[in-house]
């Protein structure tokens, strides 16, 4: 093994050397790097809103015209994170979770470039940030209008892979629902899939058939709110993206993944200086989760009461995961008025008490 | 009128100078292309062509070049063999994914002892989670005479499914926090497949591409078995009469080209990719096909298919990055560039001639 | 374990779902039947979808739309068919080139199509045959695409069948050159079945983004095309056998949802997987009858050149 690690050290150093290969530019240069397409009207839309935020805030300043979509997860994305520290990238955005280890390993070869790495923990190096929306915030406040404006007590959720992210989503939603419609019961369908707009229209239409009147999702398009549209009463929420389309009705909010901010703020602080590694995972009160305008299909008072709660989860006087509550084997998590802390969370891998069937593993 | 007239053998000349021909062709269409999405052509076809190979980066995209193109070619060498023999192999993207969950499994199996038995014994278990999924169809078509494309193809779904499982599941990192993904086999060094010499993006899995690329072609030009699936391929009564056994045929070239495409799999899960996640694959397996026939079959011709396509991945790639085109653009390129590739073909094999009356 | 599923609600479901491969594996079996092998269905379906959403949004009528992505299909194919029935290259490979070249091709037409409503497509008005219990929910509550995907199943099994047309394909699919040796354009004969193939091919991926999911997203075919054509083998190349496939490929990609959302007890990764390991059950039970062989086109996927 030692003729391995010599070679490997070997590579590392030769980076090292490349390293500061990388032309100067005046206009600080900060790139991107996508799952998707610009298209998908989602996920990476979102991203690149928040790339196109950067360019307002800043001007001639930074130079943020680069970008790469559909890029895969893997060996592609190593690549790709080289050529642009290569070509001048100061700052690079990597948008998706698979990206971690790669992101990790470009930033190793390039001290001089920082690293931000979405919905990631890894920080190996100096270099490498990571940030991540707290989603669950703005399902506590959906799920309230759901519990809220359901008639036949059956609300759904389409979820798309039982990682952790989803998980605190579909948790966050029941418990705030139940909160204010102890009757409610919550039907989960897991698509497999981020992006399959046929696939997502069907399960939205099977919860439909199931009696179900509210819908929520965790995958990315608007299939299941274009289904929902066709049974009157059936209502949903935007996902990731505004999707005013369907506004008002079925579409009565959403919840949207705003990087813009926190973009703003990143780049800012590289410009004048102030640029430090950390982890941010910021919500509603960070303004990186915004809720989506609460459309006249709401009633004021419910309308109120969501806006109420979103107001408190943003100023921090309100956790949506505050005990008590119970995982759902019936087995006690969180005492009375405690808090969820982050590490629980970030891998959270279990239901509350009250929602049925089983996370696959 | 143009009318083709069939060439007694193939032209030398054209064989060689095809290609060339189709790079050109895809030039002039995609050149015009670019200028409609309002680009410099001249800028964007550099880009492509010329900077992986001689730009300014160019040490560095020319190992990446070979990282790319090693499964591509490793796969497309293995299903050759089956489409010369007329046995439709469309599933190598399954076996590919198989192949990295076997392997995989093995490694994480022992972590984290370091032994030197652990990666040739990984080895193994990839070929043979490649070859178990070829098995499926190969003995479902020679028992049960059941098609062999329809069954090929709709296990990559499946493998698909248990991929996302092992991603989720049984070989998730313990030390993940509940995320999705394996360990890292990069810093497993037992069971990893590091690069062999720094920068030049050599690692075991182009290492074994160049090796089946020489046996392949020792084995159709020198071996009885070669030309026995030349033959069935193109004489399948002759083939019989020769003492081919046609059920063996089918299960040897499914075999071959299930082991060989699982074997990719586990030299990119090992290296390059890193670890199971639930977007492992990314489509070798599908185009590894296009640059089977790009390659005409041929061992040569397709480690030169396999590095071309690979170009075209990179190149195009650095022209989204660094000239802002969308990447559907680079898409629909490649796409050009096979359909002229493939359109200029006829010239190898037909000549042109005019002629007063038309042909069907 | 299946917890409440109403059988009505369940097969009018899985037949909207089955349209989009219905159409399209149709398309391809005439394709298949005069011995063509166009594994380029995913690419023609995804153009259809865009040209469809796209002339449907500027013109305003979803008719006009299905007439534009049957045209968009056909424009695909047709590059197909040049390249495979007069410069005589590899179907194989110009299929899976197709493919690429026409999510690419579409993705750039859509930019700024993301984010539109098409205009809708209304049910048929079959009036009060639509509150009979069950049955009006599965036959009179469709739109009109459902409806036609049907006729056009019963009109290919017909013209492949009864008619002179049917002869000729087939004749051609099973053996070119004795097609042309009786005087048959066995190309132009491909040809205008490629386009066929394409057209409906088309009016598939239209179906997608007009009515199933009714909006544009980039790949939102999502690999639909790869099952069509698993669906024409499967159906043995008959028509009818067609449309069981795509029914069955369908209902239980929704069944699967269905029971999901009513609370089985059946876990998730063995659902989702069972559409395709059905597929293969059913298959094998069928192709493993006494002797039986598949059907398969004879001169399938090989390319034709008149010598004479």
């Amino acid at each position: 093994m030692l003729k391995r690690t010599l070679l490997a050290t070997a590579a590392l150093g030769l980076g090292l050397a490349f390293a500061g290969a990388a032309s100067a530019q005046d206009a600080l240069k900060a790139c991107w790097v996508y799952v998707g397409p610009i298209g998908d009207g989602g996920w990476t839309f979102q991203h690149d809103q928040g790339r196109l935020d950067v360019i307002k805030a800043f001007g001639d300043k930074v130079d943020a015209s680069t970008y790469q979509e559909n890029v895969p997860e893997g060996a592609d994305a190593e690549r790709v994170l080289t050529q642009m520290a290569l070509g001048g990238c100061k700052i690079i955005f990597t948008t998706s979770f698979g990206y971690m280890d790669p992101t990790n390993a470009v930033a190793a070869k390039f001290p001089d470039v920082k690293f931000e790495h979405a919905t990631g923990y890894k920080r190996d190096s100096a270099n490498v940030s990571t940030y991540n929306a707290r989603f669950y915030e703005g399902r506590a406040v959906t799920g309230t209008i759901a519990g809220r404006m359901t008639k036949s007590n059956k609300i759904g959720y389409i979820g798309s892979f039982p990682i952790p992210e989803v998980i605190q989503g579909i948790n966050a939603s029941f418990i705030h629902a139940k909160k204010v419609n102890p009757n409610v019961t919550m039907s989960v369908v897991w698509a497999y899939t981020w992006f399959d707009p046929a696939k997502e229209a069907d399960a939205a239409k099977a919860l439909i058939e199931q009696g179900v009147d509210v819908i929520l999702q965790h995958t990315d398009s608007t299939a299941p709110l274009a289904e929902a549209a066709k049974t009157p009463g059936v209502i949903g929420f935007g996902q990731a993206s505004d999707m005013a389309e369907y506004k008002p009705s079925p579409r009565v909010s959403a919840i949207i993944d705003n990087w813009g901010p926190y973009y703003v703020e990143r780049v800012g602080a590289l410009l004048d200086g102030t640029y430090e590694q950390k982890d941010t995972w910021a919500g509603i009160g960070g303004g990186e989760v915004k809720i989506g305008d609460i459309t006249e299909a709401v009633p004021a008072e419910v309308k109120a009461e969501a806006e109420a709660l979103a107001a408190s989860i943003g100023d921090g006087s309100y956790h949506p995961f505050t005990g008590p509550l119970n995982k759902q084997d019936g087995s006690a998590w969180l005492a009375e008025g405690e808090k969820a802390d982050d590490g629980t969370l970030a891998g959270m891998n279990f239901y509350v008490e009250g929602i049925e069937g089983d996370i696959p593993q | 009128m143009f009318r083709l007239e069939k060439r007694p053998t193939p032209s030398r000349f054209w064989t060689g100078a095809t290609p060339v021909v189709a790079v050109i062709l895809t030039m002039l269409a995609g050149g015009l292309m670019f200028g409609v999405l309002g680009k410099n052509p001249f800028e964007v076809i550099r880009t492509i062509f010329w900077d992986p190979l001689f730009g300014e980066f160019a040490w560095y995209l020319r190992g990446q070049l070979l990282v790319k193109a090693g499964p591509l070619i490793l796969i497309a060498v293995g299903l050759s063999l089956g489409f010369r023999a007329g046995i439709w192999n469309i599933g190598a993207e399954g076996q590919y994914i198989m192949g990295a969950i076997f392997g995989a499994s093995v490694g994480l199996a022992v972590f984290p002892t370091e032994n030197r038995l652990i990666y040739p014994v990984m080895i193994a278990a990839g070929a043979f989670g490649g070859w178990v999924w070829a098995m499926i169809p190969a003995i479902l078509k020679t028992r049960f005479n059941t098609n062999e494309i329809l069954v090929s193809l709709m296990l990559v779904y499946v493998a698909q499914s248990i991929l996302a499982m092992a991603a989720l599941g049984f070989l998730r990192n313990p030390e993940g926090a509940g995320f999705p993904g394996s360990r890292n086999f990069n810093s497993y060094p037992a069971a990893s497949n590091p690069e062999l010499i720094a920068g030049t993006g050599m690692h075991w899995g182009v290492v074994a591409a160049f090796i089946t690329v020489i046996a392949a072609y020792v084995l159709l030009q020198k071996h009885l078995l070669g030309f026995q699936i030349k033959l069935s391929g193109q004489a399948p009564r002759a083939a019989r009469f020769h003492g081919v056994n046609p059920t063996a045929l089918v299960v040897l070239c499914m075999g071959i080209s299930g082991a060989l495409a699982g074997l990719a799999g586990l030299f990119e899960v090992t290296g390059p990719a890193g670890q199971i996640s639930i977007d492992f694959n990314t489509g070798y397996g599908f185009t590894a096909i296009i640059v089977a026939f790009l390659g005409r079959l041929n061992p040569l011709g397709i480690l030169l298919a396999g590095l071309l396509m690979a170009l075209t991945y990179i190149g195009g790639e650095m022209a989204s990055t660094n000239l802002g085109l969308p990447s559907a653009a680079i898409q629909a390129f490649q796409g050009m560039l096979l359909f002229f590739l493939l359109a200029v073909d006829v010239l190898s094999n037909y000549r042109v001639r005019m002629s007063m009356k038309g042909t069907a | 374990m299946f917890g409440a599923i109403n059988p009505a609600v369940l097969i009018a479901s899985l037949m909207v779902a089955s349209v989009p491969i219905m159409l399209a594996a149709l398309g391809e079996l005439v394709v298949e039947k005069s011995g063509v092998l166009n594994l380029g269905v995913e690419g023609m379906m995804i153009i259809g979808a865009i040209c469809g959403f796209i002339t449907a949004v500027t013109t305003g009528s979803p008719l006009l739309g299905f007439a534009g992505g049957a045209a968009g299909g056909a424009a695909l194919a047709l590059i197909f068919a040049v390249l495979t029935q007069s410069l005589l290259a590899n179907q194989v490979a110009t299929g899976l080139a197709l493919t690429l070249f026409g999510l690419g091709l579409s993705s750039l037409m859509g930019q700024g199509y993301n984010g539109i409503k098409p205009p809708l497509t209304a049910a048929v008005p079959f009036g009060p045959l639509r509150d009979i219990p069950g049955l009006g929910r599965i036959l009179f509550s469709h739109d009109w695409v459902v409806y036609f995907s049907i006729l056009i199943i019963a009109a290919t099994w017909y013209v492949l069948k009864y008619t002179r047309t049917g002869l000729i394909i087939r004749a051609v699919g099973e053996n070119h050159d004795a097609a042309h040796a009786l005087g048959y354009k066995v190309n132009r004969i491909r040809l205008a079945c490629i386009l066929f193939g394409g057209a409906m091919a088309g009016m598939g991926g239209a179906y997608i983004s007009l009515i199933r999911v009714p909006q544009w997203t980039d790949g939102i075919t999502a690999g639909a095309g790869w099952i069509a054509l698993a669906i024409v083998v499967f159906a043995s190349w008959k028509p009818w056998r067609v449309l069981i496939g795509a029914y069955l490929f369908g209902g239980i990609t929704v069944l699967q949802l269905n029971l999901q959302a009513a609370g089985s007890s059946i876990p998730v990764e063995y659902l989702s997987m069972s559409p395709y390991l059905i597929t293969i059950l059913v298959l094998v039970i069928m192709s493993s009858g006494k002797g039986r062989t598949l059907n398969a086109p004879a001169a399938l996927g090989q390319n034709f050149h008149a010598t004479r």
